[in-house]
């Protein structure tokens, strides 16, 4: 594929569909039309503590984004090395939410089931959020069993020791409680679910549309 | 004084001696706290990697029932759980849409939320509303000759502009230097543990940790203070992980500021739950228990 293949015409379909999905999620994010102000500076990437482990740095993932490798971005592992510290946020001098919109690719990934290979980090999230439904609560012992058990759980048994030394010091609970209102949990939860399709008007939709088939380089 | 109080899922089991210091420091200093009855899961940093509406309506059905009850101040001590209902505070607050959707939503459940509960940390409560001054003059002992490297971690002074600066906050400082404690330097005082990273990408997770760690014990901290359970465990169970890993021989406790507080407040050691931290006290600190 030459420069001039890359450079030139809008993104494929897919591509565009892909950030079509990514921008509705940004949607509920306040402000998340200001990613089109990014100034490519690298402060973000300068002050995150993990960036040195990701494959993608922040920086990059919004001059992706630009360029219209979503995919590329929903392989990487940077979304979900991302530990929320928001210090780019904070020092971000565009305003721009970077760890939110982090949160809108993980979104997307999930959706769309794209993952790096052998990457089972979002299973924590989806059994943390099984377990909330269910009990309105979490249970961290279940929780780490859950995710360990299918992951890795020669894992489990490496944290037997400390596990055990938890439990002789009282901090760990074994049975997870239900509360009352588990019922309205559910209510709550298929409520959301109806009110996702279809968005509503949203002062951000003209940026969206617009940048769907947009392509920028650099 | 009266606040409702927001334990949240990790004060019930990995962080339990943050929920017993922090009520027998709030019963010593004459403050009354009420748990929100029936509260569920903030959802946390993880909620929101699956449905963004759904995790702020989760959230808020816990400021709806606040707000039902009546008071006004919710304190939540895990930094997570601060960070997220703040947020969904904020996020309702700039947008309408968002803020019809999620009473939409909650409306389901027979709840309405009219944003006027105000989320507020322990920290911020007892240094801004009581004051170090009274706080001093119910101390029962003085911290003199104990050296603390006082650890904020990231998500109770960002992303909100919140009670402190975000990045070289003072309010636990000035708490303890006034009880005669004397900080160390700590450049590392807002810089992130790896959160749930030491579960997910344990090798990073490891990194972070070793990093705070050490940059606390080169500047002479004999403990680390903590306002969240997460760092707590974080910092405290995995030293001897990272001395196998990096050759180290990190050996610190850390423990939850309420826990120190106790101390000087006079609290007795059960109350406190340090029988429950992993990393036992040294010299001074020890000398202090009751």
């Amino acid at each position: 594929m030459t420069n001039r293949d890359v450079l030139a015409g809008p993104p494929s379909a897919a591509e565009q569909e892909l950030r079509r999905r990514f921008l509705e999620q940004a949607r509920d994010v306040p402000g998340s039309d200001r990613i089109a102000r990014c100034l490519q500076c690298g402060t973000c990437t300068g002050s995150c503590p993990v960036s040195y482990a990701m494959d993608i740095s922040p920086r990059t993932v919004i001059a992706l984004f630009r360029a219209g490798e979503m995919e590329r971005i929903l392989q990487s592992r940077t979304i979900w090395i991302c530990a929320s510290c928001y210090m780019c946020t904070t020092r971000c001098p565009q305003s721009i939410k970077i760890t939110d919109l982090l949160y809108a690719l993980k979104r997307t990934a999930m959706d769309e089931g794209l993952y790096p290979d052998g990457f089972p980090v979002y299973r924590l999230s989806k059994n943390f959020v099984r377990m909330v439904n269910r009990y309105g609560r979490n249970n961290e012992l279940r929780l780490l069993a859950s995710y360990y058990l299918k992951r890795n759980p020669f894992g489990l048994l490496r944290l037997l020791p400390l596990g055990m030394l938890m439990m002789m010091k009282g901090r760990v609970s074994l049975f997870p409680r239900k509360i009352r209102g588990v019922r309205a949990i559910r209510k709550i939860l298929e409520a959301a679910e109806s009110l996702k399709a279809p968005p509503e008007q949203h002062a951000g939709v003209e940026y969206a549309e617009s940048m769907i088939g947009y392509r920028a380089v650099g | 004084m009266e606040y409702l109080y927001y334990p949240g899922c990790s004060l019930e089991c990995s962080g339990k001696q943050y929920d017993e210091s922090l009520r027998a420091v709030f019963h010593a200093l004459g403050i009354k706290l009420t748990e929100l009855d029936d509260w569920n899961c903030c959802g946390a940093t993880i909620y929101m990697s699956v449905n963004e509406a759904t995790s702020l309506a989760i959230a808020a059905r816990n400021l709806a029932l606040a707000e039902q009850s009546g008071c006004h101040e919710l304190i939540a001590p895990c930094s997570a759980c601060y960070t997220v209902l703040l947020k969904t505070n904020r996020f309702l607050q700039d947008s309408p849409e968002l803020r019809t959707k999620v009473n939409r939503i909650l409306a389901e459940a027979g709840l309405r939320y009219g944003l006027t509960v105000k989320v507020r940390h322990p920290l911020d409560v007892l240094v801004n509303d009581v004051g170090v001054e009274v706080i001093a003059l119910s101390a029962k002992q003085s911290l003199k000759g104990v050296s603390f490297a006082p650890y904020y971690g990231c998500q109770i002074v960002r992303p909100e502009r919140g009670f402190d600066d975000r990045e070289f906050p003072t309010t636990m400082d000035r708490l303890f230097e006034r009880l005669g404690a004397t900080s160390v330097y700590f450049p590392m005082k807002t810089r992130c543990c790896g959160g749930m990273l030491m579960t997910t990408f344990p090798d990073v997770g490891l990194e972070l940790v070793k990093e705070l760690l050490g940059c606390a014990t080169e500047n002479g901290a004999q403990c680390i203070t903590t306002t969240c359970p997460m760092c707590q465990l974080n910092l405290e169970a995995y030293q001897k992980r990272v001395n196998k890993l990096f050759g180290a021989s990190f050996s610190i406790p850390v423990v939850f500021f309420t826990q120190l507080l106790g101390l000087a407040l006079g609290c007795p050691e059960k109350e406190l739950g340090l029988q429950r931290n992993l990393v036992p006290l040294t010299e001074p600190l020890s000398a202090l228990v009751a």
